[in-house]
């Protein structure tokens, strides 16, 4: 092996063969029965518990650990997928010490929650590691919707329609179905091909067609799609990002961090991915905490987050951040980028720090350089090819109650649209509530 | 999913998950909330004569037993029946049973002692549209003091009477609902099957006192410095409640009577296991009464997992375990296991040495690197270290094939022997 962490420039193979693995295995790994059932013992069974209210796909929290304490983890999984067909990948991404771990009573009383993301995980593997898709369709209705993205808002939305009896043709841009569950989130929340696996379990229902590379406003036209179909759901996310809007921005080596982090997850072999000796991640969120642990995770040797605001108001959680400095990450806060220095590709960026004033955030003349071969840019996406005629709401599509946009006929769920955080889970609810919004206005008309 | 409908002495519902008569049966509110919940059926708190209604304590009235993380085991009480006037139960009876007509609703009763007493309150909840009715013959704390409840359960030949008088003035489907403070419980079960009762249920709460006040040296729950015995449930009186159920279960002049099991039934296990057992249906209170109404459904989701599993129905379930409850003498004393210990699951906390080593037969070594293991020479196979194991199914008891050698005794293991024919039992060999 000739690349170790400090050989400059971008490069793969830092690390020894065998690391990898480890690295890109499970963060938390799957609690066996044991683990399971000294866990779940710990539920109070809490009245109109509080981790219900947390979740926002309203999980029956407390019925599905006691089912797994009663010895009957599928009927806890048929328990979640009612609520969350994507309940096994929520199960592994969704940031529990911000929902339902947060409320449960045994954090406020020991500051230990009970494992609820583990529970859901061990109960959701075991049915569909059997095999066991627990839903059947009704009877066909004759009505066809078309969905826009296979992300969570779509499948969850597409899923819940096929169950009701409609048929569902979805459009997706991208090669492979899923949305970020496959190209965005980290690697080590979602090990092996379980987004893939997920899908393919999912789609089990029937009455789903998934066309992929099939994107809105180049392969389909929203009016072509009304013209064919009874109803439309876009989930189609933040396909756009935002930019740093600094000198020195388009030089060499400075990307997206989503566009870092979808080659990460489409590269069976880590060990062939390349990667700064010194990488700089601009951002405070989610993404800039994965690609920041991920590039660690390859062998970067300096990795920095900087982020322009205190601490406090970045909005990974706590757990995140945390995470992030274990991995051997640098937060840097209240530093925003000023300009990007190299030649031809990046070598420093430079930074000022920041003051947050009654007009707002402001730069100070105190300023300093980091050393850079890469830097990833996690300032945030945007929605990008919102077909025209929807009306729009701080840069995304404007809805009322369950996902209904402007436009009569057309509703819209997950990022792409206004409201709610944009987690996994959210989407999860709102394709779901939208399905369910469409059903009733399908039948009511028919 | 498995099909849970139940019909018990003919009457349905939708699943055998019954609320035993209760607090939590005690008015429409509750009774609504439950049926909202999934519950099959209810048992309406027990019901007294029309007269000046029955007064409670207004102290506290239950005292508790609690397991490792404060986890209720048992609950006892000194409630008495119903303390509301008798005509506002039967007009919310009515009223619930109009509304929910596919749940079973049954009137538990306690009067005094005579026949016209049973006869008015028979003609007052006949329109009620009640499915059928429960004598309470249980309860005993308080009414038994005055000559009702276990005052009569205790007595076989008034079990028989009163449940004749039912019959004779009633047309619905009579349950009696036996006390386990008896030191038999055939007698009564006999007496009430010999009266005509449709069904038993059992048990009713057994007498107890859960705890004593060490500052106040009284017996709690504590009224004014002062405590009365209690009636003990919950899941701590479940292994009492199974045993009596099983009895009457297998007695050859009883079978077919049906049964309604409670007693601790707690998850969809506790129910399967009295059905098992020959229980048509269970009655739950303590466990609703822990943790609210809504764990029916893990009861109904947990009961038709394991029916589907098993590929069996309801009916097929019902008495699956009567024929292997036997008495000790009819057990095969050659069958022979010793216990195993998976390396992979210990977590080495030693409970299991420290329990055989000084309780029982010596038979676990541990290693100064803590690895315990199970000296096959030694075993009885008693299952102590199994039930001192935190870990579920690290210690299991391995069958030794008949003709196997076991190395405790030395001698290969024989095929099926009782002490009916053992050569130690001298009646065996009077016999011969
Ligand atoms: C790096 C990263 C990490 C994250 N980590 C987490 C996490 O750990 N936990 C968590 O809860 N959330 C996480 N999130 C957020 C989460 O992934 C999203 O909130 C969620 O995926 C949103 O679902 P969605 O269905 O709305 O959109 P997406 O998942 O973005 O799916 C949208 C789909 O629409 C398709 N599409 C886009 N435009 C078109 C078009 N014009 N025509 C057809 N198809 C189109 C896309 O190809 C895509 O498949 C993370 C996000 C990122 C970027
Ligand atoms: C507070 C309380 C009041 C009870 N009142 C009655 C009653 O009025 N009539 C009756 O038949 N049983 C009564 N019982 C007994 C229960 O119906 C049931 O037989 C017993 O609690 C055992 O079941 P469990 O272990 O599920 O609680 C009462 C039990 C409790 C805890
Ligand atoms: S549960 Fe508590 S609040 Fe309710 S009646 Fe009993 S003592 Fe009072």
């Amino acid at each position: 092996m000739s690349n170790t962490p400090h050989t400059a420039g971008i490069v793969a193979g830092r690390l020894p063969a065998d690391a990898y693995a480890r690295n890109f295995g499970d963060a938390e790994p799957p609690l066996d029965r044991h683990e399971a059932q000294v866990a779940a013992d710990r539920c109070y069974f809490c009245h109109d518990a509080p981790c219900i209210t947390a979740c926002p796909t309203d999980i029956d929290i407390p019925l599905f650990i006691r089912q797994i304490a009663t010895g009957t983890p599928e009927a806890a999984a048929r328990t979640i997928f009612g609520q969350n067909i994507l309940g096994g990948m929520c199960a592994r991404v969704c940031p529990t010490e911000t929902l339902c771990e947060q409320a449960c009573v045994r954090e406020a009383a020991e500051g230990k929650p009970v494992e609820i993301g583990r529970l859901q995980r061990f109960a959701t593997d075991m049915l569909m590691t059997q095999g066991v898709h627990p839903f059947t369709r009704a009877a066909p209705t004759g009505r066809r919707v078309a969905v826009v993205g296979a992300g969570p808002a779509g499948l969850a939305c597409a899923h819940r329609l096929a169950m009701l009896g409609h048929d569902v043709a979805i459009y997706d841009a991208r090669p492979k179905a899923g949305g970020l569950n496959e190209y965005g989130i980290a690697q080590y929340k979602s090990v092996g091909d379980f987004a893939q696996a997920e899908v393919e379990w999912l789609l089990q229902i029937g009455g789903i067609s998934i066309s992929n590379s099939m994107a809105l406003g180049r392969d389909v036209t929203l009016a072509g799609l009304q013209a064919d179909y009874d109803a439309v759901f876009l989930g189609m996310g933040l396909a756009g990002v935002n930019a740093l809007r600094v000198p020195g921005e388009d030089r060499g080596n400075v990307r997206d961090a989503v566009d870092f982090i979808a080659d990460l997850r489409q590269t069976p072999d880590k060990s062939a991915l390349p990667i700064g000796r010194d990488v700089v991640v601009i951002g405070g969120g989610m993404t800039a905490v994965d690609a920041a642990v991920q590039s660690r995770l390859l062998g970067a040797q300096n990795v920095t987050i900087v982020y322009r605001r205190g601490q406090d108001r970045m909005s990974a959680s706590d757990y995140e951040q945390h995470h992030a400095q274990t991995a051997g990450v640098r937060i840097v806060t209240n530093a925003a980028p000023v300009a990007v220095h190299g030649n031809g590709a990046v070598t420093e960026v430079e930074f000022a720090y920041t003051a947050e004033g009654p007009g707002g955030l402001s730069l100070t003349d105190d300023r300093f350089r980091l050393r850079a071969d890469q830097v990833f840019k996690a300032i945030g996406q945007t929605l990008s090819g919102a077909p025209e005629g929807l009306a729009l709401t701080g840069g995304k599509i404007l809805v009322t109650g369950p996902g209904r946009t402007s436009l009569s006929g057309i509703w819209a769920g997950g990022d792409c649209a206004a409201g709610g955080d944009d987690l996994t889970v959210t989407a999860v609810a709102e394709g779901r509530d939208a399905a369910m919004d469409i059903h009733a206005s399908l039948t009511r008309r028919g | 999913m498995a099909d849970l409908a139940s019909s018990f002495v003919g009457i349905t519902s939708p699943n055998p998950f019954w609320l035993a008569s209760a607090p939590p049966t005690d008015k429409e509110v509750n009774v609504r909330r439950a049926f909202e919940a999934g519950w099959g059926g209810v048992v309406w708190k027990t019901l007294g004569s029309e007269g000046p209604p029955i007064v409670n304590v207004n102290g506290p009235r239950y005292g508790a037993v609690w397991g490792a993380d404060r986890r209720l085991l048992g609950l006892n009480n000194i409630e008495l029946i119903t303390d509301r006037p008798l005509q506002v139960n039967l007009d919310e009876i009515r009223r619930v049973k109009r509304d929910w007509p596919d749940r079973a609703m049954v009137i538990s009763l306690m009067v005094p002692c005579d026949e016209e007493s049973w006869k008015d309150i028979l003609m007052r909840i006949e329109d009620t549209g009640a499915d059928g009715v429960e004598l309470n013959f249980g309860c005993p704390h308080g009414m038994a003091e005055r000559g009702m409840g276990s005052a009569v359960g205790q007595v076989p030949e008034y079990i028989e009477m009163v449940t004749a008088w039912v019959k004779h003035y009633s047309k619905l489907p009579c349950i009696v609902k036996l006390t386990p403070n008896v030191t038999s419980i055939l007698p009564p079960a006999l007496a009430a099957y010999r009266g005509g009762a449709d069904a038993v249920s059992l048990i009713n709460t057994v007498k107890s006192i859960t705890n004593v006040d060490l500052d106040h040296f009284s017996p709690f729950p504590m009224i004014d410095g002062k405590g009365s015995h209690g009636g003990y449930c919950g899941p701590a009186v479940k292994p009492i409640a199974l045993n009596m159920v099983a009895e009457i279960a297998r007695h050859p002049d009883m079978r077919g009577l049906p049964i309604s099991g409670i007693g601790g039934v707690t998850t969809w296990r506790d129910a399967a296991e009295f059905i098992a057992l020959g229980a048509g249906n269970v009655q739950v209170c303590t466990a609703a009464m822990t943790y609210g109404f809504k764990i029916v459904q893990e009861m109904i989701s947990g009961l038709s997992q394991y029916l589907d599993e098993k590929a069996m129905t309801l009916d097929e379930l019902r008495g699956r375990a009567v024929p292997n409850f036997v008495e000790w003498q009819d057990l095969n004393l050659n069958y022979t296991t010793k216990a195993h210990i998976n390396q992979d699951d210990c977590i080495k906390c030693g409970r299991c040495y420290a329990a055989c080593e000084d309780t029982s037969h010596q038979a676990i070594a541990m290693s100064p690197d803590r690895v315990f293991t199970v000296k096959d020479d030694e075993c009885v196979a008693c299952n102590l270290c199994v039930n001192v194991c935190p870990v579920e199914n690290c210690i299991t008891m391995v069958e030794l094939p008949v003709g196997s050698m076991d190395p405790r005794t030395g001698r290969p293991v024989a095929p099926v022997g009782t002490w009916t024919t053992h050569p130690n039992n001298p009646s065996a060999q009077a016999a011969e």
